[in-house]
């Protein structure tokens, strides 16, 4: 193991599909010549060559259709949005083309793509750049998501959602490029299959669900909870939304009986919604106490740091849900 | 592969009456309530297509919109295949999960069938781009209506063919009519073929009522970008005979419009032209015409008979299976 930045991970899980697999294309915007917006893409033209690091016109309902297109006929592209809130302009390929092809086509054409960038409220970026876009895209049959919060999950499941034989959204996190985390040596092929949530601390009080920028915000706080309340929080990351791990989730529930479900996404509807759903239809009688979410505020994101802030998920926040859960 | 001149006229004449027959009983069947949903025909288009198939290679990459049985048909999906779809049944193209909108058929490279419109030029865009990545000199043929010409997609994808100079020919079949909106009610350019001009890419008008003019044309258009990758745009002026859909009657447009429509009509012509010159009788287009019928009466009896769909595979065509590679 050693360790290496989120950024560092994604990289490296790019480059090793590109070299793995000729079919395998990367395309978007300043994908190529500017190395990655945000650097992801950092010298894969250099070693892959033009004709594989495709770089794009802002024109992402055109470069998102010619992936699915090119997909249909048995290439596996990856293609990047600068950022989620784009791939708004882009839905009908994400949500109309991408996951009704095999349907449609009655099995004939399935479609082999990973649409993958940063996802969520970064830091004060306004309303149109801090979606988090993961609620609409899960209602999408036919599409599967994953949302990696740690460097070696990140690297793990790019991989794997590149070698899935259907659309696959990575949804990244903008604030966690640069953390870092210990991830296998480069020589270990690490794959981590979709639909496997993962316990990243161990507690026996209350179950934390959590997922991409919420897991070390959940960790954080279970820490605090631990030292200041005695409160012991088991952190279960979901790390894939849709296939979504009901198992493990019903297992730590089984033992805490109590949870809060952290999210960055919005209340109405949101993942936290269908997981609180499913949890209650589950087990019903092996709950303490109702189920309880923190999410965002239900507003279009203010730019005013402070506000910002009161809309977002918050360890303040985490602590009274789950204080609250466990009547203290 | 057959080069496309030795394609056999009376051949494509009989594909033009088979697709006008097929339509002719679609009609009637969803008149009868057999088919449900959206049905758009092709009838008056005939040429357009059989043109477009006649100048390509049966592994040349064709995708189109939601006006798609003559584009199956043609490309060599059976008549019985595309009225079980239809009717829904699990012998159709699509198995019977597609309909009318979404014809596919990946062994004759048919690859669809795309209901929302111009959603789908950017996925001929795509194919071109695998062709060419690919090294292959396959040509992606990428139809759609007048409709398409304004949506963002259509623009989006053109400029994508233009830049990374891709071997595709975006085929307009200009009907007049994008639902009951006109051109002139829809477009700001006097001709569609000069929305290729803005993208630097080659543009060409084709008569569609006139087999040999498609043929011909395009041809030459997919020879030179076989040769050297490039997008071309041809504007194929043509006319359908019927309302958008079944339910709508056409009063949008004159009587007397459709009338000198028809009195070009594509297979009349073709038949005059090959008769003219010694190639066809009375008799073997009276033939041609009777086994067109046939086979389209035929298709509604295969879809008939043919089962639904099974209720318990209802989740197995969501996601593939596995990984690949």
């Amino acid at each position: 193991m050693r360790e290496i930045t989120y950024r560092q991970a994604l990289n490296e899980a790019l480059a090793e599909e590109l070299a793995r697999d000729r079919n395998v294309f990367l395309m978007g915007e300043e994908v190529a010549e500017y190395n990655g917006a945000y650097k992801v893409s950092q010298g894969l033209l250099e070693r892959f060559g033009p004709k594989r690091i495709i770089d794009t016109p802002i024109s992402e309902n055109g470069f998102a259709g010619l992936g699915v297109g090119a997909a249909m006929v048995g290439l596996r592209p990856i293609i990047e949005f600068m950022t989620f809130s784009f791939s708004f302009v882009a839905f009908d390929q994400v949500v109309n083309n991408a996951p009704n092809m095999l349907t449609m086509s009655g099995g004939q054409f399935n479609i082999p793509i990973t649409f993958r960038g940063p996802n969520g409220p970064a830091h004060q970026l306004g309303a149109t750049h801090s979606h988090a876009t993961e609620c609409l895209y899960a209602n999408v049959p036919g599409l599967k998501i994953c949302t990696p919060a740690t460097p070696r999950d990140a690297k793990g499941l790019l991989k794997t959602a590149i070698r899935d034989n259907n659309p696959v959204l990575v949804l990244e996190v903008e604030l966690l490029y640069s953390s870092k985390g210990m991830v296998e040596e480069e020589d270990v092929e690490l794959l981590i299959p979709l639909g496997e949530a993962e316990v990243k601390r161990e507690g026996s009080d209350v179950t934390i669900i959590c997922y991409a920028q919420t897991v070390p915000l959940a960790l954080a706080t279970a820490e605090r909870l631990e030292n200041e309340e005695e409160i012991s929080a088991e952190v279960l990351d979901l790390r894939s939304i849709k296939p979504l791990d009901l198992d493990a989730i019903l297992k730590s529930v089984s033992k805490t009986h109590r949870v809060v479900i952290v999210e960055q996404d919005r209340p109405f509807c949101g993942v936290g919604a269908e997981v609180s759903y499913r949890i209650q239809k589950e087990m019903f009688d092996g709950l303490d106490a109702p189920i309880l979410r923190v999410s965002q505020e239900d507003v279009p994101m203010p730019y005013n740091e402070r506000l910002e802030k009161a809309v977002l998920p918050s360890a303040e926040k985490l602590i009274a849900a789950v204080k609250k859960v466990c009547y203290t | 592969m057959q080069p496309p001149e030795q394609r056999d006229e009376v051949e494509m004449l009989s594909l033009m009456l088979l697709i006008r027959r097929f339509e002719e009983r679609a009609s009637q069947q969803y008149q009868a309530q057999k088919i449900g949903g959206f049905c758009h025909l092709y009838i008056g288009q005939e040429a357009v297509v059989c043109g477009a198939v006649a100048a390509s290679r049966p592994d040349d990459y064709l995708i189109t919109a939601y006006r798609d049985h003559a584009h199956a048909l043609a490309r060599g999906t059976s008549a019985n295949a595309c009225m079980a779809e239809l009717f829904g049944k699990a012998t159709g193209c699509s198995r019977g999960l597609g309909g009318s909108m979404h014809y596919f058929d990946r062994e004759h490279h048919m690859y669809g069938g795309h209901a929302i419109v111009a959603a789908h030029v950017p996925l001929g865009v795509g194919m071109a781009f695998a062709s060419k990545y690919r090294d292959e000199d396959r040509v992606t043929l990428c139809f759609f209506g007048d409709g398409a010409i304004n949506q963002g997609a259509f623009h989006e994808a053109l400029n994508l063919a233009a830049l990374y100079k891709l071997p595709i020919v975006f085929i307009c079949e200009n009907n007049l009519f994008a639902m009951g909106t006109s051109v002139e009610r829809s477009t700001s350019l006097k001709q569609i073929v000069d929305r290729a001009e803005g993208y630097d890419i080659p543009g060409t008008v084709i008569d569609g009522m006139n087999f040999r003019e498609v043929r011909d044309k395009l041809s030459e258009i997919i020879n030179s970008i076989r040769q050297d990758p490039h997008p071309a745009f041809v504007e194929v002026r043509t006319y359908r005979y019927r309302g958008h859909s079944m339910s709508d009657p056409a009063s949008y447009r004159t009587k007397e419009q459709l009338e000198k429509y028809r009195l070009d009509d594509p297979i009349t012509r073709l038949r005059a032209q090959l008769t003219r010159e010694g190639k066809l009788t009375n008799e073997r287009f009276d033939l041609l015409d009777k086994e067109a019928k046939e086979t389209a009466l035929a298709s509604v009896k295969f879809a008939e008979e043919s089962p639904e769909p099974p209720l318990e595979k209802l989740y197995d065509y969501t996601y593939a299976n596995g990984t690949d590679t």
